[in-house]
């Protein structure tokens, strides 16, 4: 049924992304790959993979972005994204075959590959760009939040994770039930500010996402300045050393 | 939005045989049109096979075109659903009626009521054709009070220019007035695209590359690196855009090719006599049907997703 369920059950599974941390190494795009290439929704077809134009399907991605302040500072923030697993979730309730649809118990997003005709209206309703067709197999993939292997008791608990976040090199993601307000991502969303992305589009999205973080005291850094451009004017506030460097330098 | 040709041909072929269907229901069962068999199967004939063209190219797109029965199923929550209901509901109605017509030469009392049963059912297909398109929030350019009632006036025109041709054709009493509710529904479209054009133009949509990063408390967003080199389903799908100036040339064809040419056929076509008027309107509604081809082009090629915002689009 692709109406949504009429009560989303208290768990609401989801990631949390540390955008202060991410450092864009693409590591969860490939190991999100690897798993589940051989997972839930098997097999992630690549088309003319070591030919002139190799295209895929992929669970996730690695956009890097530059953010340029008022001032004219500027940094660089590599933003991974994958399903947001939206509680009003509107690849759901475009779906005419019941195909896409998003469980009670833990409100995670899946497609039914058996019943899905691959109509692509799911991808158009999604503003996130999660949503996945598999030209070979005539079908609309995604983010599984690995259900296949949160839940697998073949593995170590410490494992049962989706493969991004036990992947990551530098602990940018975590996962858990952001339903439960006392659990450790929720708190962490709390302590950080996390934020759900395009909030004026209505979907309720679960994951959440952290900030970067601010750059050092900008006091500091007014202070640091003067440093660099004393070496060319030696101007009288700069320091002993440096205005007698400049005047061994200039003569 | 990459404009499918099998989703261009289902909306204007289906789109015109729905309007076809609806004209000869109504004006069948206000008794405007007489029951006669020749009318009946060639008009039927032609309404139903653009009709069944549409339905059929619309399944090309699919990856399991063999499983489109299962769309019928979620007509609680999904417009294409309900549109799929919609279609095959239409062939009850509008196919008794069409035998009634044909086969027992009558077209009024309770064949009338069937007709005008059918003339609903169309309406309310290509409404719900409209609004798979009108409810997509990720497309500004296609959810907006415009979009509804540009599908409805398309059909009911397309399908009023064919009833035309039968019309002139036949020489029936209604070829002479018929021609006037032709002439006002390009008025009321043409006004409805301009202004559909004019609120394109004059706002951007809501979401931008900061609400879609979250980053815009830090300052202006830019995409520095795709996630690929190369291209991917995304930005096959949802990233085709069309050049400002050659939508701009486009549109002006729809005006002037699509409805100005038409639009006089029609006007024409008043004043000359029989085989002549009948002339006028074939050329008319297959100047239309180029107008229709191009139009829908650009209902695709002209709307922006918002998930270009992550693939270096600024505001969609």
């Amino acid at each position: 049924m692709t109406s949504l369920p009429s009560q989303s059950g208290p768990v609401k599974l989801g990631l949390v992304i540390d955008l202060d941390i991410c450092v864009g190494c693409h590591a969860c795009a490939v190991n999100c790959k690897e798993w589940n290439t051989s997972g839930h929704s098997a097999p992630l077809t690549d088309t003319d993979p070591y030919g002139a134009d190799p295209t895929g399907v992929w669970f996730n991605r690695i956009h890097t972005f530059e953010v340029v302040s008022d001032d004219g500072d500027s940094r660089t923030v590599h933003f991974p994204k994958s399903c947001l697993h939206c509680e009003d979730a509107p690849c759901v309730t475009v779906c005419p075959t019941g195909a896409s649809y998003k469980r009670e118990d833990d409100g995670i997003v899946l497609v039914n590959a058996e019943a899905c005709i691959g109509c692509k209206l799911c991808s158009w309703a999604c503003p996130y760009g999660a949503r996945e067709y598999d030209e070979d197999a005539g079908v609309m993939k995604k983010c599984t939040l690995c259900v296949d292997k949160i839940y697998n008791e073949n593995l170590p608990e410490r494992s049962r994770v989706p493969a991004c976040v036990s992947t990551c090199p530098a602990g940018a993601r975590h996962f858990g039930d952001l339903g439960d307000p006392e659990s450790e991502v929720s708190l962490l969303v709390a302590a950080r500010e996390g934020y759900e992305l395009m909030p004026e589009q209505g979907c309720a999205p679960v994951n959440r996402y952290l900030p970067p973080r601010s750059k050092a005291n900008p006091a500091e850094v007014e202070r640091a300045a003067p440093l660099v451009a004393t070496a060319e004017t030696a101007d009288g506030s700069a320091g002993l050393l440096a205005r007698w460097v400049d005047r061994m330098l200039t003569r | 939005m990459h404009p499918a040709k099998s989703v261009i041909l289902f909306t204007t072929a289906s789109g015109a045989g729905y309007g076809l269907l609806a004209w000869m229901g109504l004006l069948g069962a206000f008794g405007l049109l007489p029951a006669e068999f020749w009318l009946g199967l060639l008009g039927f004939g032609i309404a139903f096979g653009l009709v069944i063209l549409g339905l059929l190219s619309s399944t090309f797109h699919l990856g399991h075109p063999e499983r489109a029965w299962r769309a019928l199923s979620q007509w609680r929550s999904s417009w294409l659903s309900r549109e799929g209901v919609a279609a095959v509901f239409t062939f009850l109605p509008a196919g008794l009626f069409a035998l009634a017509w044909i086969f027992l030469g009558s077209n009024q009392g309770l064949a009338g009521l069937i007709g005008l049963i059918a003339a609903l059912s169309c309406i309310a297909t290509v409404a719900c054709t409209a609004m798979i398109y009108a409810s997509l929030k990720t497309i500004r350019a296609w959810r907006n009070n415009w979009t509804l009632p540009i599908y409805l006036l398309m059909a009911a025109l397309s399908g009023g220019l064919l009833l035309q041709v039968f019309l002139s054709i036949w020489r029936l009493p209604l070829a002479e007035t018929f021609p006037w509710v032709v002439l006002l529904l390009f008025v009321l479209t043409l006004a409805a695209k301009v202004l559909y054009w004019r609120e394109l133009g004059r706002e951007e949509g809501g979401s931008t590359a900061e609400s879609a990063t979250g980053l815009g408390h830090l300052g202006k967003v830019r995409l520095l690196e795709a996630p690929h080199s190369e291209s991917n389903y995304l930005m096959q799908e949802m990233g085709f855009r069309i050049a400002r100036k050659h939508a701009e040339k486009l549109r002006r064809f729809v005006v002037l090719i699509g409805f100005g040419l038409p639009f006089l056929a029609t006007l024409v076509g008043l004043a000359l006599p029989g085989s002549l008027a009948a002339a006028a309107a074939v050329i008319g509604a297959a100047f239309f049907a180029l107008g229709v081809a191009v139009e829908r082009w650009l209902f695709f090629a002209e709307a922006k997703h918002v998930v270009s915002l992550y693939y270096g689009e600024s505001r969609a």
